[in-house]
């Protein structure tokens, strides 16, 4: 990948996004430098008091009130990411070819939430599936996060989702990336979204894994490498990503936030729900190798670590094995907004973006007593850390049934 | 319930199902598709809405009699006369 042409080079031209701290890059950016918080108290039907991620992003802003009711939220996240990336881009959207874009979002999960609430409306007429809703089909169907923006958008190129569980993120950028250098688009709205909060099945699922976090002080829940760290603390978000290739980009004059510069997934085929350090590492092994740089070039590692237990000590084993004692910091935007599953791998992402505008590494939160088998030299603890010009950040996210997920961002 | 009665259920449903229009100008004796914007799926969330509130069952057959306000008030007369407006 080091050494392709203009024409292959896929670069970051906008971004859109709505996380629990911010519904704008600057807004989101500026949270994770001066260390704000977006887990809240959440209720959740059956579940009660719990901790989640909010978003309040004004959904009216793309769509009709018709529209909303009709569709579902994970799609109003991904229509209002994806409109405020296209507005970022400054393409001129009107007169772009709409055959030639591509919509390609990645999923965690998708159509739980709205199987529970028509299950749940159900009970309430006994069970009889004559009052089962006939939008039930297309609200769930893997593709309407994706097919709702190609409506709302009039993108008549093609849409789908990418379900990859927590490497959702990262998958949905590389589907992009390699649509755009199979010239199968011209441009590639990408990323990642999330409506888990609105599903009772995510919570209860990790609380009988033994996986939710706890706190007293939701801003505090979430807190990876922490020696007190209890668990998940689940999120929505969506962040979406005009791509484009160099040569385009650079002909219209496009503003860019970096080029991908590599990529790599791979599969743990170990268990369906513990990590495996030795993957993880391959694959951010493989990602290096396609960049065509050495793991002394990377300036900041976006981590995945999530809170649990053992996940955030097996991460920092792959890291160790990957970094060594190089030169590299380490940080993460779970800290501070929970795990955005599908979206979390492109919006934390974003969140490291700016760093090559304004050369700070924003930190991991909440870590009051490190994890000594976590504690990696270059982890920038509570407080952001001034970096140096730096050129590249690597961005992990890692999945349930062993799907791990890198991508490289190289400044331009 | 009275013809009015059921009038009012029936615009509750359409404001329900149409948040974006205006339902204040709406003609009874002109088809909903000509003054409001309404596909086959928001015609089938009027009878599910009927279904769920009255328990009134709309065979497929007689779809056609809700075009507009006036032939779904005709209509649902008979069906829900003895019912009273909640």
């Amino acid at each position: 990948m080091a050494e392709l042409s203009d024409e292959h080079r896929v670069v970051i031209t906008g971004v859109g996004l709505t996380a629990p701290n911010g519904d704008t890059l600057r807004d989101f950016r500026t949270a994770l430098l001066e260390g704000r918080s977006g887990v809240r108290k959440y209720d959740i039907r059956y579940v009660g008091e719990t901790l989640a991620g909010v978003c309040e992003f004004n959904e009216q802003k793309y769509q009709t009130r018709k529209d909303r009711r009709r569709g579902t939220r994970a799609a109003s996240v991904a229509i209002f990411s994806t409109n405020e990336a296209i507005v970022d881009a400054g393409l001129d959207w009107p007169n772009v070819d709409k055959s030639r874009v591509g919509i390609y979002i990645g999923v965690t999960e998708h159509g739980n939430v709205e199987t529970e609430n028509e299950i749940f409306e159900l009970k309430g007429f006994d069970y009889d599936t004559k009052f089962w809703s006939h939008h039930h089909n297309p609200r769930t169907v893997a593709n309407n996060p994706a097919g709702e923006v190609s409506l709302n958008l009039g993108v008549t190129g093609p849409h789908y989702t990418i379900g990859a569980a927590c490497a959702a993120g990262n998958a949905g950028l590389i589907q992009g990336v390699q649509m755009l250098r199979l010239r199968e688009c011209d441009v590639a709205l990408s990323g990642g979204v999330s409506e888990s909060i609105h599903t009772f099945g995510i919570f209860a699922s990790f609380k009988s894994q033994g996986a939710l976090a706890t706190h007293d002080d939701p801003t505090k829940a979430s807190r990876p490498f922490d020696r007190g760290r209890n668990g998940i603390v689940v999120a929505e978000g969506g962040c979406m990503y005009v791509l484009e290739r160099f040569a385009d980009a650079k002909a219209r004059g496009a503003k860019i936030y970096g080029e991908i510069a590599g990529y790599a997934m791979n599969s743990d085929a170990n268990d369906f729900v513990l990590p495996h350090p030795e993957r993880q590492a391959e694959c951010m092994e493989l990602a290096l190798k396609r960049a065509g740089i050495t793991a002394d070039e990377i300036d900041i590692v976006s981590t995945h670590a999530t809170g649990t237990s053992s996940g955030d000590i097996q991460e920092c084993l792959a890291l160790r094995r990957v970094f060594g004692d190089k030169q590299v910091l380490f940080n993460n935007a779970k800290s501070f907004i929970g795990h955005a599953m599908g979206a979390a791998g492109a919006l934390e992402l974003a969140g490291n973006l700016p760093a090559f505008e304004d050369g700070y590494c924003h930190a991991t939160i909440n870590v009051e007593d490190l994890d000594p088998e976590c504690a990696l030299d270059g982890l920038v603890l509570n407080e952001p850390r001034e970096t140096h010009q730096p050129r590249y950040i690597l961005n992990n996210s890692f999945g349930m049934l062993g799907i791990n997920s890198v991508l490289i961002v190289k400044k331009v | 319930m009275t013809s009015g009665e059921i009038r009012e259920t029936v615009l509750d449903i359409l404001a329900n199902i149409a948040p974006d229009e205006d339902l204040s100008e709406l003609k009874d004796d002109v088809s909903f598709r000509e003054q409001l914007e309404l596909d086959s799926m928001d015609f089938l969330d009027i009878v599910m809405e009927l279904r769920k509130r009255h328990r009134i069952q709309i065979p497929e057959d007689d779809y056609v009699e809700l075009a507009s306000m006036q032939s779904t008030v005709r209509y649902l007369e008979p069906l829900m006369k003895d019912l009273q407006k909640a």
